[in-house]
């Protein structure tokens, strides 16, 4: 094994996410503080564990997410992302 | 310290319990699983479930698996490769027996999804066991009778181990605008005429869509094999903006 793991995409963090979120949120466009590329969560770079994800921008690998499971509940973090922006559905 | 207020997780996504209704050994090294899912919401191609196993001490391991079969069928089917690793996989690939029963929750996902309303060519490439996402694309599009050019080029190790062999040499028979293109990159039989590289950009740009049709392009599989097509894509002229990727890991399991 590499001593980096290898990274998955932010779609594979769908059900995580989805504990957490009222909407289907891969679909939602992350916009990075550090490059202020916008891309789609699940088009992001992720790290994840048993506990949690870090998502890193797929342009510039800042990380824009960090979402981290305990007993208690969940912490969120995205000092690293500048915006979040999520599609009004057509219902 | 904030005091915060008890934020009960939404119950959008429930646990559910699924039947195994069949074993279908698609290769040596992978089979399907066909589950059955009271209440099952429907699903879109190319989403994922997430599939928990409890031991009997109540230690919990769970892993995600595609969803290989088009929204339109009645059973919903999982392809699981065989590694000797991990947690779930090992049981769901070798010692799962019909009439198991497992919890799942999904289905899970909302970039990589593909519908046959889409008009644009699709463009899928695979690695391994990657094409079990592709596959429930495929399947829909037949099933929907979608007939816009659509083009999968499959990566596998060699003829026996393409999964879904005989099923996708009949959906590319049905002269409806999909080619399969497969490369044997480890063993091909004697008189394999087909390709035998890694995918790289040599091929991709002589068998693929010109960036010019703006194809929706898929790719899944190993880490690697994902990033350099991902890559080569892009050097080609494609726009990353319609390039969606689904990374199973270096096992490609």
């Amino acid at each position: 094994m590499s001593e980096k793991p290898l990274p998955l995409d932010g779609n594979s963090a769908a059900g995580l996410l989805s504990e957490l979120f009222a909407v289907e949120i891969t679909g939602a466009s992350i916009t990075c503080d550090g490059c202020h590329h916008a891309a789609p969560i699940g088009a992001a770079r992720l790290y994840g564990g048993r506990m949690g994800a870090v998502f890193r921008c797929a342009h510039c690998e800042n990380v824009v997410v960090r979402l981290v499971r305990t007993p208690e509940g969940y912490w969120l973090e995205m000092k690293g992302a500048r915006s979040l922006f999520v599609q009004a559905r057509g219902d | 310290m904030l005091a915060t207020e008890k934020v009960q997780p939404t119950r959008k996504l429930p646990w559910r319990t699924a039947t195994v209704r069949e074993i279908i050994e698609e290769t040596p090294r992978v089979r399907s699983l066909s589950l059955d899912i009271p209440d099952w919401p429907g699903h879109r191609p190319g989403q994922h479930v997430d599939i928990r196993l409890t031991s009997d001490d109540g230690y919990q391991a769970q892993r995600s698996y595609s969803i290989a079969s088009a929204p339109e069928a009645a059973e919903l089917l999982v392809t699981v490769e065989r590694i000797e690793e991990g947690e779930v996989s090992p049981y769901l690939s070798s010692e799962v027996i019909v009439g198991d029963k497992f919890e799942l929750r999904g289905p899970i996902g909302g970039h990589f999804v593909w519908s046959a309303f889409m008009t644009e060519p699709l463009f899928l490439v695979a690695g391994g066991s990657g094409v079990a996402p592709l596959m429930a694309m495929l399947r829909h599009r037949a099933a929907a009778g979608n007939k816009n050019p659509a083009l999968l080029v499959y990566s596998s190790r060699s003829f026996d181990d393409i999964i879904y062999r005989k099923e996708l040499a009949a959906l590319a028979a049905r002269s409806d605008g999909l080619k399969v293109v497969h490369t044997l990159t480890r063993q091909q039989p004697a008189g394999w005429t087909g390709e035998k590289k890694r995918i790289d950009p040599e091929m991709l740009s002589r068998v693929g869509f010109s960036p010019k049709e703006q194809p929706r392009i898929f790719i899944c599989g190993p880490t690697q094999l994902v990033e350099s097509a991902a890559r080569a894509l892009i050097e080609l002229g494609h726009d990353a903006g319609l390039i969606k990727t689904e990374r199973f890991g270096p096992t490609g399991a």
